[in-house]
């Protein structure tokens, strides 16, 4: 099924905060909003949820870190014990830098990977430019015209208040998501 | 709201700029051929970065007897050459995470570079430790993996063992960190760039970013994330650089103040090494207007803060030894100033401590020329800071029959040029074909547009755009990130 989308091109970060947060209130559907930067506060404006990613950096921060200290301490005490100047096979201080490191390490670079997962992004992906000059200096702001009561002259009207540049109508499958 | 911030700062950017502008100006350096002065800079470090791997490919041939070493001077240029490259790294890491936590937003117009130049500096440190383990084509033994010799295992309480997992990761997460704040820029290059294959080759680096903002949401969120990560990781790095001395028990190295000592030593001359890079870029790139006398003075104040803490590191380390009672910790530290190797302290306390106290004076901070000066000569100084610390506390152990001199064969100098060979060919490189200035953070941090809250903007008519107090609180947020503390 074809949505109909409509969208608005701004020039400045502010209109683009204001409008968004406008449409939101108004209960129109944001579909998404392209910036060429991240604009603070839109997340808010759109109403957008933080997202999880921290969560996942902990859980394999500290999962790396725990498969360290086992995997220092198995090496070292028991599967193939050597007396280092005397010291116990079970040196668990001296463990510490290197299980810190693989930790972050793990931590890191799993975040990354699953940052780059949840938004769908790997190399060579055929990206779906809203617009060529969003990733230079335009904003746009993509709603859904969801139902009968989404009347577009109200909606512009919004939108022009806004200094809005530009507004166009779409059909989904020029811009997906 | 922002109007309750008075005082606020000059824009950070020259020029009022637009957005459109940046990513004009930044793309530009890659769009137009390059300069015969790129090139001349260009071959003349080819040429020496090739002189550099004739000389690894010499030593590699005929072993590390070709190094100046003796049973006395175990440890001497190799290692030197090594914690200073990965000293000039730090301050790669400062920059991107350490003051990007701090909110500094100066550090948007230097952080790509500096980046680049912390991942081509621990490619350089990487060289030296490889060579000198005599057989670097068994490096993987570095690794602990199942094998058949036994499996026997490294040892996890060597501080050889810490420091390979330490570089290891430092270098990972550089480079992931660098490239994540690559990726809105090469989507810019993509749709801006007018070279066909420019825009395939961004368009397939890119990931595919399309500027979304739920993607630029969790992007900040990974950023502060690995910017947290990389704090604590830049610290450990240093530190446990400083432990392959502090662990052993040789006088002038067995003491607990070498990781603060190192970390600081290692921000001062990587600050200098990224002043004395960004002054030529600037100059050469025509981005006077991204990295501003105010750019650099803000990085002079940080070469004189860490220069204060490495000379009252210099300071400790003497008291230390005097009041410790110790007669060898004191012959150390005697023969360290006044032994026959004491010229390289006096030119490390030259340049590491008196020289940069010129930066007290606002003038010289905000002297191209000067502050240009003074970051070589830093350089200088730290190098010999690390050539003290390894060779002075080595040539005269506990037994006088072994007290022996030491000189750098012309291999161990050439290579040591090589590397900075090396490193100039990638930074050149870099300069030619990636954006050289975060182009999506310094739009971020532009005056040019915004309603108020910043020196020009006072004159917007009152009725204001939009919902006041929407504006308001995406104005505060700027300004706040603004305020003279």
């Amino acid at each position: 099924m074809s949505r109909r989308l409509l969208l608005g091109v701004f020039d400045n970060e502010h209109d683009i905060l204001g409008a968004t947060q406008a449409a939101r209130e108004s209960g129109y559907k944001i579909v998404d909003v392209y910036a060429p930067y991240a604009v603070h506060g839109l997340d808010h404006a759109m109403g957008l949820a933080s997202s999880h990613l921290p969560r996942v950096c902990f859980a394999l921060g500290l999962s790396g870190a725990a498969f360290k200290v086992w995997f220092e301490y198995w090496t070292t005490a028991t599967d193939w014990p050597i007396n280092v100047g005397g010291k116990p096979f079970n040196s668990l201080p001296a463990f510490v830098p290197v299980t810190f490191e693989v930790m972050v390490l793990f931590a890191g670079v799993s975040t990354v990977i699953a940052f780059l997962y949840v938004c769908g992004l790997f190399p060579g992906k055929k990206a779906n430019i809203v617009r060529h000059d969003v990733s230079d200096h335009r904003f746009v702001l993509v709603l859904e015209q969801s139902d009968a009561a989404f009347d577009i002259p109200r909606v512009k009207r919004l939108l022009e208040s806004f200094h809005v540049a530009q507004i166009e109508e779409r059909l989904e499958e020029e811009t997906a998501r | 709201m922002a109007e309750a911030h008075p005082v606020l700062h000059q824009p950070w950017i020259a020029g009022d700029k637009s957005p459109a502008q940046v990513t004009d100006e930044i793309c530009a350096n890659m769009e137009r051929h390059p300069s015969a002065a790129w090139w001349i800079a260009f071959l003349v470090s080819v040429a020496v970065m090739i002189i550099g791997f004739a000389a690894i490919g010499y030593q590699l041939k005929t072993g590390i007897g070709t190094w100046g070493l003796n049973t006395t001077v175990g440890w001497a240029f190799d290692i030197t050459n090594f914690v200073f490259w990965i000293g000039i790294g730090h301050a790669g890491t400062l920059i991107s995470a350490i003051l990007f936590l701090f909110r500094q937003r100066w550090r948007t117009s230097v952080n790509r570079s500096a980046e680049a130049m912390t991942i081509f500096a621990v490619m350089c440190a990487g060289i030296f430790p490889l060579i000198h383990m005599g057989r670097p084509w068994l490096a993987m033994w570095m690794f602990p993996y199942p094998n058949f010799r036994g499996p026997l295992w490294i040892n996890f309480r060597s501080p050889l063992v810490w420091d390979f997992f330490a570089i290891s990761t430092y270098f990972t997460i550089s480079v992931v960190f660098w490239y994540l704040g690559l990726m809105p820029d090469l989507a810019t290059v993509r749709d801006h760039t007018r070279s066909v294959w420019r825009r395939k080759l961004a368009a397939i680096l890119c990931f595919g970013w399309d500027s979304s903002y739920r993607t630029w949401q969790r992007y900040e969120t990974v950023y502060l994330l690995l910017a947290g990560l990389a704090t604590p990781l830049v610290v450990s790095v240093h530190t446990i650089v400083s432990w392959d001395f502090a662990t052993a028990v040789i006088p002038g190295w067995h003491t607990t103040i070498f990781p603060p000592y190192f970390v600081a030593g290692a921000i001062f001359s990587g600050m200098s090494m990224v002043l004395t890079l960004m002054i030529v870029a600037r100059k050469t790139m025509n981005l006077q207007d991204y990295i501003t006398p105010r750019h650099l003075d803000a990085m002079c104040k940080i070469v004189l803060g860490t220069s204060g803490i490495v000379a009252l590191a210099y300071i400790t380390e003497f008291f230390t030894a005097f009041y410790s009672g110790n007669p060898y910790e004191q012959f150390a530290f005697w023969n360290r100033a006044l032994g026959p190797m004491g010229w390289g302290y006096w030119i490390m306390v030259a340049c590491n401590v008196l020289i940069p106290q010129l930066y007290w004076s606002r003038r010289v901070r905000t002297s191209v020329v000067a502050v240009f000066i003074i970051s070589l000569l830093v350089n200088v100084g730290m190098w010999f800071e690390r050539f003290v610390i390894i060779v002075s506390s080595l040539h005269r152990d506990y037994l006088p029959a072994n007290w022996t001199g030491y000189a750098p064969t012309i291999i161990e100098i050439a290579t040591f040029a090589g590397t900075f060979g090396f490193f100039f060919t990638c930074f050149l490189l870099f300069c030619r074909f990636v954006p050289v200035i975060a182009i999506s953070e310094v739009k971020g941090i532009l005056s040019h547009g915004q309603p108020r809250g910043l020196h020009h903007a006072a004159a917007n008519e009152p009725s204001g755009e939009g919902k006041p107090e929407l504006v308001g609180a995406g104005a505060l947020r700027r300004a706040t990130g603004e305020v003279r503390p």
